[in-house]
């Protein structure tokens, strides 16, 4: 059962304009600190560690991320368009384990 | 030509009075709260927006689980119910009284029911996954309706034992349920504000739970919080507690799924 990402990037924009996109995707981000109650062993770590947007192919946005960030994490950032295209959306975890979308956008 | 016209008037005032029935809607006793108005404005930001909310991450699976063929009778339950916005206003009356089992059932215990008996599949595990979602998702479909349970008739005894409950002590602390969420509502405990304790937000997304949860969580950790053995999920004395608390917000909209800390 894999819960799909939530993506908002606007359908139609302007040429040059500033838009902002969010993004929440379902992960549990297991920090690798805390124990199993039952059986006192450690819970490995498996977070998201990176995430990475592109536009037609040339990334426009990264980011690396840590321990101590929540489960779902929420990726909101700003991108500037000059042209129509799709973005590209990808979250890669611990175990290599990836999550992709992507999203179409108007430019005119 | 009198007569004729009173009884016009007496059809107009009885028009008007099943109207006024209808309309009807129950209203939450003043004073009540939601758990909303106790939260933090960071908190609230996020169950304001449905974007982020996450909540609604939930509402693929549910989706899904909706339109899913399961169990010999091959059927989903979107073959009987439709579209899930059919099933607006629904889950505000719930629980409600089944003739079948003699008792009520909570929304997670029905969708169960209905697996068993219409569909013919294995019921969901209480709590897992699958069950949150689905109860969330059909619970979302209520959102902004007041509840508003029956709590008369055959509902009566499992009313009375649920208010029981609420106001019996228990666990090591000695407290009932009404020590926190009556007496000392608005009260810090630690660095927890609370709240009167309504039931309207659940299932809920707990940040403290970094997931979905049910009430009967939610339940189970008030109990061991006092040092009380928690009962079972789904148990009959929760779902009777349930019964009185849903009647105790009662008025309040359904936010499901609300975010909490």
């Amino acid at each position: 059962m894999a819960q799909k990402p939530r993506i908002r990037v606007p359908a139609t924009a302007k040429k040059g304009e500033v838009i902002e996109i969010k993004t929440l995707v379902s992960h549990v981000m297991e920090t690798g600190t805390r124990k199993d109650s039952k059986t006192g062993k450690v819970i490995p770590r498996l977070i998201i560690n990176k995430f990475v947007a592109t536009f037609n192919g040339k990334e426009v946005f990264s980011a690396d991320m840590h321990p101590a960030i929540a489960a779902n994490p929420y990726v909101a950032f700003f991108v500037k368009v000059e042209e129509s295209g799709t973005f590209e959306f990808t979250w890669i975890d611990d175990k290599g384990g990836t999550i992709k979308d992507t999203k179409k956008i108007e430019v005119s | 030509m009198k007569k004729r016209h009173l009884a016009t008037m007496g059809i107009v005032a009885m028009g008007a009075v099943a109207l006024l029935a209808a309309c009807e809607e129950v209203k939450a006793p003043e004073g009540s709260k939601s758990g909303y108005s106790f939260a933090q404005p960071e908190t609230k930001a996020m169950q304001d927006d449905d974007f982020v909310n996450p909540g609604m991450l939930v509402m693929s699976v549910g989706e899904a689980e909706w339109k899913k063929v399961a169990g010999k009778a091959g059927k989903s339950c979107a073959s009987c119910h439709g579209d899930a916005k059919e099933m607006r206003g629904v889950a505000a009356a719930y629980p409600k009284y089944d003739p079948v089992s003699k008792k009520p059932l909570n929304l997670e215990l029905r969708i169960n029911a209905c697996r068993t008996r219409n569909m013919q599949a294995d019921e969901y595990k209480y709590e897992s996954p699958e069950l949150l979602a689905m109860t969330t998702y059909v619970k979302y479909q209520s959102r902004g309706m007041p509840i508003n349970v029956a709590v008369d008739g055959d509902m009566a005894p499992f009313f009375e034992k649920g208010k029981d409950f609420y106001y019996q002590r228990r666990g090591l602390l000695d407290l009932a349920c009404k020590h926190c969420h009556e007496d000392g509502e608005g009260k810090n405990i630690r660095a927890n504000l609370l709240s009167q304790g309504h039931i309207n937000g659940f299932p809920t997304y707990r940040l403290k739970w970094q997931r979905v949860g049910s009430l009967h969580r939610r339940l189970r950790g008030c109990n061991s919080q006092v040092r009380a053995e928690p009962y079972g999920f789904g148990s009959d004395e929760f779902v009777n507690l349930e019964v009185f608390l849903s009647w105790r917000s009662r008025g309040l909209p359904i936010e499901t799924p609300s975010v909490r800390n």
